[in-house]
């Protein structure tokens, strides 16, 4: 007869027993911030449809104190966010080779904060001539 | 050994399945000097403190893959660690977590072998070669896109690092999903629609929401989140051209 009693722990509470755990949950949790972010734009968009009047309603309630508070927090998780995806951004590719060498990882984590920089240089160009 | 002035305090997460509902922790003193892994502690552990402690380990070296255990939280090789790292506190170890305990520091890894055997972590030919026709070639960098997952020396330190593995344990998993990729890759095996089967599943690849830390306790620099995030692309490919082609363009 078999004397195995193999014991299985169990996960509850796993995320926060490691520090690396806890900044993936930051992480996945930046997600809500952005998803009512973009809920608000929509509503902007369909006001923007419904005439002046609701178009400067809309205006109106962005120039809030909470929602400038809200903005503030969503900036702040989609910039830590887009950190954390940079980082691993390289890994979700194919690896790049450069005359015949691949390209390291550090580099191309590089090469999007100056992709990144350059579109945004461009952005506010656009507005400031426009 | 009996003459070092240094002594550090390792307790160890217990299991006997004959005699314990559950595991419990047992402090040991051992003295130690500077030149000693972890591993050699737990040896020391089972030669003069407590015999019935037990681990598994074989090469001293990092290239076997049996002496992972969790220290202090983290997975490692027991081999690789050294002591003196945390002198003066104290070490806990516990077997590889997301692993059913056996006996002690000793898992259940039957569910990765499984895991592994499916993946045929092995070249498959397109066709029988007889041995006149020489050896296969391959380029430097057909070899380079390979050299790094084929680095994997099966020690399940990325299962105990990977939170996902533990809450859904019919996950395919890092280090199964690398060396897949490893193989996948390599231009002298033709088993690759097969494996693509395993990696379109659920449980394949999308089980993964990219937590990164298996790359991050990988103690030969593996990357198995790489393999699996990169086979999240090759998988929605593998998918579409199926729509188009029979056999998915392999």
């Amino acid at each position: 007869m078999s004397t195995r009693k193999p014991y299985v722990r169990p996960m509850a509470g796993w995320w926060l027993k490691n520090p690396v755990y806890i900044r993936y949950i930051l992480r996945e949790s930046t997600a809500v911030f952005v998803g009512i972010y973009a809920v608000i734009l929509l509503i902007g968009l369909i006001r923007l449809s419904s005439g002046e009047a609701a178009w400067n309603g809309w205006l109106e309630a962005m120039r809030g104190p909470g929602a400038i508070l809200f903005h503030c927090v969503a900036l702040g998780a989609a910039v830590y966010h887009a950190i954390t995806w940079f980082a691993v951004a390289p890994k979700v590719m194919p690896p790049l080779y450069f005359k015949g060498e691949k390209v390291p990882l550090e580099k191309l984590v590089t090469g999007q904060y100056i992709l990144a920089g350059v579109i945004y240089l461009v952005l506010l160009g656009l507005i400031l001539w426009s | 050994m009996e003459n070092n002035d240094k002594t550090i305090e390792i307790e160890v997460l217990r299991y006997r399945p004959e005699e314990d509902e559950k595991p419990f922790l047992q402090s040991f003193k051992v003295p130690f000097t500077d030149d000693m892994s972890v591993l050699q502690g737990v040896q020391y552990i089972k030669d003069y403190l407590d015999g019935s402690v037990s681990f598994r380990w074989s090469c001293r070296m990092a290239i076997c893959g049996s002496c992972g255990m969790m220290i202090n939280g983290v997975p490692k090789l027991s081999c690789k660690t050294f002591l003196r790292e945390y002198y003066p506190g104290k070490i806990t170890l516990e077997a590889l977590k997301h692993f059913p305990i056996e006996k002690d520091l000793i898992i259940d890894l039957s569910d990765f072998i499984g895991k592994l055997e499916s993946i045929k972590p092995y070249i498959v030919p397109s066709a029988p070669r007889a041995l006149e026709e020489g050896e296969y070639l391959q380029t430097p960098r057909q070899l380079d896109r390979i050299a790094q997952f084929s680095s994997c020396i099966n020690c399940m330190l990325c299962y105990s690092a990977c939170p996902q593995y533990g809450l859904k344990p019919e996950y395919l998993g890092p280090g199964a999903i690398a060396l897949l990729h490893r193989y996948n890759e390599d231009n002298r095996d033709s088993a690759k629609a097969g494996r693509m089967q395993l990696l379109n599943a659920q449980e394949g690849v999308w089980d993964c929401t990219l937590v990164g830390y298996c790359s991050e306790v990988c103690p030969k620099d593996v990357d198995p989140a790489a393999a699996i995030n990169r086979n999240k692309v090759n998988s929605a490919m593998d998918y579409f051209l199926r729509c188009i082609t029979p056999r998915g363009g392999n």
